[in-house]
């Protein structure tokens, strides 16, 4: 049982650095690995993403929700250098990253997976493995040429990616084409694979999108188990239930603004989220005030269009309302 | 009908002179389509690179034939340099685009009239081939190969140094495909966001597939100026790239030996349909058609066998099933 328990105490330590924390957008964390700066990317005349502040605390596993829309993958493409923000800067580990191509992005630590997964379809499960690997000595073309240069490390490699891929219960499949695999297999893989490059901050782009509920379980604990492991997470989700399960932070995006953070069992109460996600006071209950002046108002109208009928005569009422009818 | 005749010249076109050509251009092809993805629309320009650069050294400022070939394979690279700077960073079509005009233009440059001085415009150059054959271990005569099929001297010569390009090409690839350098190629012919997010420049591994397919298409230009013993640009119109594509396609891309056996095959069944329609018309055995009318019918029989094969063996001869079949889901 001591597995379990060092699960607790890491996930009660890193919920413990938010315990308190103020849940206004851009609010300071204690050990932030990554700080965000008025990014801004516009597409023509829509803003798609204009954060002024974030920081994700080391550690930690971070939830970025918010409507369709709201920005969320194009602020992804953006820190993950796939987008060229169009301002604005930001630091991973203390070191700026804007302008840094995606590549060394990911060599840096901070790996992402995408929406549409992207499982390299005529690879074999081991070889997309494999290719995670960072600093592969066969991957220079004059050393390919001799495989005593690098068949050490590739058996290194090929060690790693058999431990993984039997962590995330696809080593059965280390043989066939990803492209054979299903949707929710080629999410693990793609998220075994990012692991391949030995990250410091994985960042998920919707991982249980089109995942069936019998994989959402294993999915789910594989990212605990990230942030069990000393990573930092940080996810994009529709799927509240997960967001509430797993997440320790919560930060909220709408129309490419961060509108709200804080922890996940409060966020959803949040006014600034409701109105972002079912628009302002659609619900509102009305005060009696309020109930009272609307009253007022709609008796008014009625008072009005009365005193026109009556002034005008019905016949003739009668032909304006006629004549749309006509034409 | 001479069945011997037939068969022997349809072996001799399997392995000669036009199979080595094509094979080669075809094996440069398979790096960039087969392996990596990329749409190279221009393998004319890099073969007409070759073979121009030893004629132009040889014949025009009469520099030593090895100058030649070493200028062939650094102009190649060039070359590769000047498509992929401005394309690679782009989606894959711009590629498409860029490599057809661009061998377009290297045809026209070499043809121009402006510069027939060096190139020697329409009629192309002549007489550098001379310090090759000078190289040639094969006393005169003829050499047959078997019982059926032969060749002289200089083509016994030009085949023995093609067919040892082409195996060293394949040997090469080979290597390169075995080792994670060309899991990254397939890998960025797959999906090269994917590539790119686990932290490999997928710009500077594009760069060197196009270099090294172009390296390999001049070597085919190298063997297609020396056989003829001239050049002429209208031979490296894009016409070649497409047939160099039918090789591809044929022999199943991204396969080490497929540009190999499907240039063999290609040319062994041209000559094969044309000689056997040719002997057929002769001797009265076809009536409906003229000697003439051979040249644009056996193209036609061989679109069709295309056609055919596509529909019924869409991955080529050595092509997998499985990864067609990838495709459809």
């Amino acid at each position: 049982m001591h597995a379990d328990e060092a699960v607790a105490n890491r996930k009660d330590g890193a919920q413990a650095v938010f315990a308190g924390l103020a849940t206004e957008p851009g609010v300071a964390k204690p050990d932030p690995i990554l700080v965000v700066d008025n990014v801004v990317r516009r597409f023509g005349g829509l803003t798609a993403v204009d954060v002024a502040h974030v920081e994700i605390q080391r550690g930690s596993i971070t939830a970025l929700i918010g409507p369709n829309g709201a920005g969320k993958t194009t602020f992804f493409n953006q820190l993950t250098g796939f987008d060229n923000a169009d301002s604005g800067e930001w630091t991973f580990n203390g070191r700026r990253m804007n302008g840094v191509s995606a590549h060394k992005v990911a060599r840096l630590g901070m790996v992402r997976t995408f929406q549409l997964t992207k499982a390299l379809s005529k690879l074999t499960v081991l070889e997309n493995m494999r290719l995670g690997a960072q600093n592969q000595l066969g991957e220079s073309f004059l050393r390919a040429l001799i495989p005593s240069l690098w068949r050490k490390q590739e058996d290194e490699i090929t060690e790693r990616a058999e431990e993984l891929l039997q962590r995330f219960k696809l080593d059965a499949k280390r043989g066939d084409f990803a492209g054979s695999l299903s949707g929710g297999q080629r999410k693990l893989l793609e998220m075994a694979r990012a692991l391949m490059v030995k990250p410091e901050l994985v960042m998920l782009d919707e991982p249980m999108a089109g995942v069936n509920p019998a994989l959402t379980q294993s999915l789910l604990g594989h990212v605990k188990d990230l942030r069990q492991q000393g990573m930092t997470v940080l996810f994009v989700e529709h799927d509240m239930d997960m967001v509430r399960d797993i997440s320790d932070w919560v930060i909220v995006m709408a129309q490419g603004k961060v509108i709200a953070e804080g922890p996940p069992d409060t966020i959803m109460s949040d006014d600034r989220v409701i109105d972002a996600y079912l628009g302002a006071h659609h619900d509102a209950p009305l005060s009696a005030e309020e109930e009272e002046r609307q009253l007022a108002e709609a008796e008014a109208a009625l008072v009005a269009e009365a005193g026109l009928a009556s002034g005008a005569g019905p016949n003739e009422t009668v032909t304006t309302r006629k004549e749309p009818v006509d034409e | 009908m001479d069945w011997t005749l037939i068969f022997s010249r349809a072996v001799e076109s399997g392995i000669g002179t036009e199979a080595v050509i094509y094979a080669l251009a075809a094996i440069g092809l398979n790096v960039h389509f087969g392996y990596t993805g990329l749409l190279n629309f221009g393998q004319a320009a890099f073969l007409a690179v070759g073979a121009y650069a030893i004629a132009v050294t040889v014949s025009t400022f009469g520099l030593p034939f090895f100058l030649g070939v070493g200028i062939g394979l650094l102009l190649a690279v060039v070359l590769a340099l000047l498509l992929g700077i401005p394309t690679l960073r782009l989606r894959a079509d711009y590629l498409a685009i860029v490599t057809i005009a661009a061998a377009e233009i290297v045809r026209l440059v070499v043809r121009s009239v402006a510069l027939e001085e060096t190139f020697g415009g329409t009629d192309g150059i002549q007489a550098f081939s001379d310090s090759f054959y000078g190289l040639n271990p094969y006393p005169a005569g003829q050499y047959n190969l078997g019982s059926i099929i032969g060749f002289d001297e200089r083509t016994m010569w030009v085949l023995t140094v093609g067919w040892v390009l082409v195996a060293a090409s394949c040997f090469v690839i080979y290597l390169l495909m075995k080792s994670p350098w060309g899991r990254v190629l397939k890998a960025i012919r797959e999906d090269e966001d994917a590539v790119r997010s686990l932290g490999k420049n997928v710009f500077s591994y594009k760069m060197q597939s196009l270099v090294l397919g172009g390296v390999i298409g001049s070597l085919a230009g190298f063997i297609f100026a020396l056989s003829r013993s001239a050049v002429q640009p209208d031979l490296f119109s894009t016409e070649l790239t497409f047939y160099a594509y039918t090789v591809l396609i044929l022999g199943g891309a991204a396969r080490i030996l497929g540009p190999v056996v499907g240039s063999a095959i290609f040319w062994a069944l041209l000559v094969l349909i044309s000689t056997g329609l040719e002997e057929a018309v002769n001797s009265g055995v076809i009536t409906f058609i003229t000697v003439n009318q051979v040249g644009p019918i056996r193209f036609m029989l061989v679109g069709l066998g295309l056609i055919l094969l596509l529909i019924f063996r869409p991955q080529g001869i050595f092509g997998d099933k499985r990864e067609i079949a990838l495709d459809a889901r």
